[in-house]
């Protein structure tokens, strides 16, 4: 084995972190916004909303993010009018934000699946309640429905988020120089695949294992109602009155 | 302000002899299925009243539409004299004009859920705050102590900090009943509040429903609790296929009940 070299390489490999951190950042926040909008939509009742986000859900679910990259990056540029518009091309020419913009579009498809699904799940006796001590639509939404929501979409959503870490891998396919990039470049230059990947995938496991322990403190942290009755010494602390 | 009791007597019924609830011939269709058939109800500041009927005769249908959770079909209802507005709405089927009136009367009428419905994510104390602090605007250090009072009161302050889900049927059911005690409810609403409990627990409930009745609280209770109905309330409403089929003193009325069906139902209870 030779250790200078998977030592040089993880150097090399970690160096591009921040750049995937970016990405993978940057990605799932617009997601969470698109995804919250899409939720929405779908929610309020109006028909259009729903075939709306149907229809979004099956083509940005239904298609590989890949696909969906090139046709951002490579497809979109053919049109005359995004190469003259002053918005859309200083975003589409840029390799990093079409990535960001792929993976936002594509994860916010997932997501807006996931938050439909825990809002429908919340128990329908407990927002009755909520209606009948006289709190309004937004009250009982803010104080009831997503709270309980927020709670039950946890574990899928930490799973999305993962999903996402490892998308961020396809930012090599456009020209950008984050982990994988570097680590393909590297193996390019060395031809020892073995020892450039496995650096690469222990990186990977473990910025995915952080992630997936921070989510299930704050899944723990979150419902002490869902964990055993405490002794009857014990007293419990109440959830912080944000959530 | 002068004026001599008497005189305002006259001028405009007092508050204490207005109804707290009046119910005028409420409807309520689900489908083809008429569920409340124009029931008319009437309850007094004080008045305990217990809506007694099997299965599907409309009692649990008749309390929720008091407070709206089901929109009646027709009729009116005056909490304190005050008239839910209802407007016409899409095919043919009214609902409230005014949902800010709505959510206003709702937090003057506490219910009690035969499911407790206890906010789950949320400690017992937290529930007993949360729609006095967010409907009612009240300041949280004030709610927070009569919170305790209450809990102090339902026996179960030990357990302010727990969440619902770590405590028996009855506890929930007692905290359900302090959750709706701090609102300082015009009336209670209880929807079969020991329907869901286990036998040896509905004892506790029935306790501390009984002392809220002692009190002077004005209720309306579904219950399938005949010893409830017959020796703490103040009167009785039976329903059969969504009618009102009788209505009258407990001690009179399970003493010579004035309707044949009313005497099969308390037979078949007391089998």
């Amino acid at each position: 084995m030779d250790f200078d070299f998977y030592l040089s390489t993880m150097w090399s490999v970690l160096k591009a972190l921040p750049l995937t951190l970016e990405i993978w950042f940057f990605g799932i926040a617009f997601g969470l916004v698109i995804a919250t909008g899409l939720t929405w939509l779908r929610a309020s009742g109006y028909k259009s909303g729903e075939y709306f986000t149907r229809a979004y859900v099956f083509i940005f679910r239904g298609s590989p993010l890949l696909v969906q990259l090139y046709l951002i990056y490579f497809g979109l540029s053919q049109f005359d009018f995004v190469r003259h518009s002053p918005i859309l091309w200083p975003i589409l020419r840029d390799p990093m934000y079409c990535t960001i913009v792929a993976m936002a579009l594509n994860t916010a498809a997932y997501e807006s699946e996931i938050f439909r699904g825990a809002l429908r799940a919340v128990p329908v006796g407990q927002i009755e309640a909520a209606k009948a001590f006289g709190m309004s639509a937004f009250t009982r939404f803010r104080i009831v429905t997503l709270p309980i929501a927020l709670r039950l979409a946890l574990p899928a959503y930490s799973t999305e988020i993962i999903l996402m870490t490892k998308a961020t891998a396809l930012a090599s396919v456009v020209t950008i120089m984050e982990m994988m990039g570097t680590a393909q470049k590297i193996q390019h230059d060395t031809f020892r695949p073995i020892e450039v990947l496995t650096c690469a995938g222990v990186i990977y496991l473990l910025l995915n294992l952080s992630i997936a322990r921070l989510f299930a403190w704050v899944e723990y942290a979150l419902s002490p109602h869902l964990r055993p009755a405490p002794d009857r010494s014990q007293q419990i602390k109440p959830v912080p009155e944000v959530l | 302000m002068s004026a001599s009791p008497a005189a305002a007597a006259n001028a405009e019924p007092s508050p204490d002899a207005m109804a707290a609830i009046s119910v005028k011939d409420m409807r309520k269709c689900f489908g083809d299925h008429e569920v409340l058939k124009g029931i008319s109800l009437e309850a007094h500041k004080g008045d305990v009243i217990s809506i007694l009927g099997s299965s599907g005769s409309g009692k649990s249908t008749l309390l929720r539409c008091i407070n709206l959770l089901e929109t009646p079909d027709s009729g009116e209802v005056r909490v304190g004299g005050e008239l839910i507005r209802m407007k016409q709405g899409q095919g043919g089927h009214q609902t409230p004009a005014d949902i800010r009136q709505v959510e206003r009367i709702r937090a003057d009428l506490a219910m009690v859920f035969q499911s407790f419905n206890l906010w789950s994510h949320m400690t017992v104390l937290e529930n007993l705050v949360a729609a006095p602090v967010h409907v009612q605007k009240r300041p949280r250090a004030e709610c927070l102590e009569q919170a305790e009072a209450l809990l102090k009161r339902v026996g179960i302050w030990e357990r302010r900090n727990y969440y619902p889900p770590h405590m028996s049927g009855g506890q929930q059911q007692r905290a359900a009943i302090a959750r709706a005690l701090a609102m300082n409810p015009k009336v209670m609403l209880f929807d079969e509040p020991t329907s869901a409990l286990d036998p040896e627990l509905v004892g506790e409930v029935l306790r501390v429903m009984r002392s809220l009745a002692e009190e002077g609280r004005t209720m309306l209770v579904v219950t399938h609790e005949m010893g409830f109905a017959r020796d703490v309330s103040s009167k009785v409403m039976f329903l059969h296929k969504g009618e009102v089929d009788s209505l009258g003193e407990p001690k009179e009325m399970f003493a010579r009940p004035p309707t044949q069906q009313f005497k099969q139902f308390i037979t078949n209870f007391n089998k």
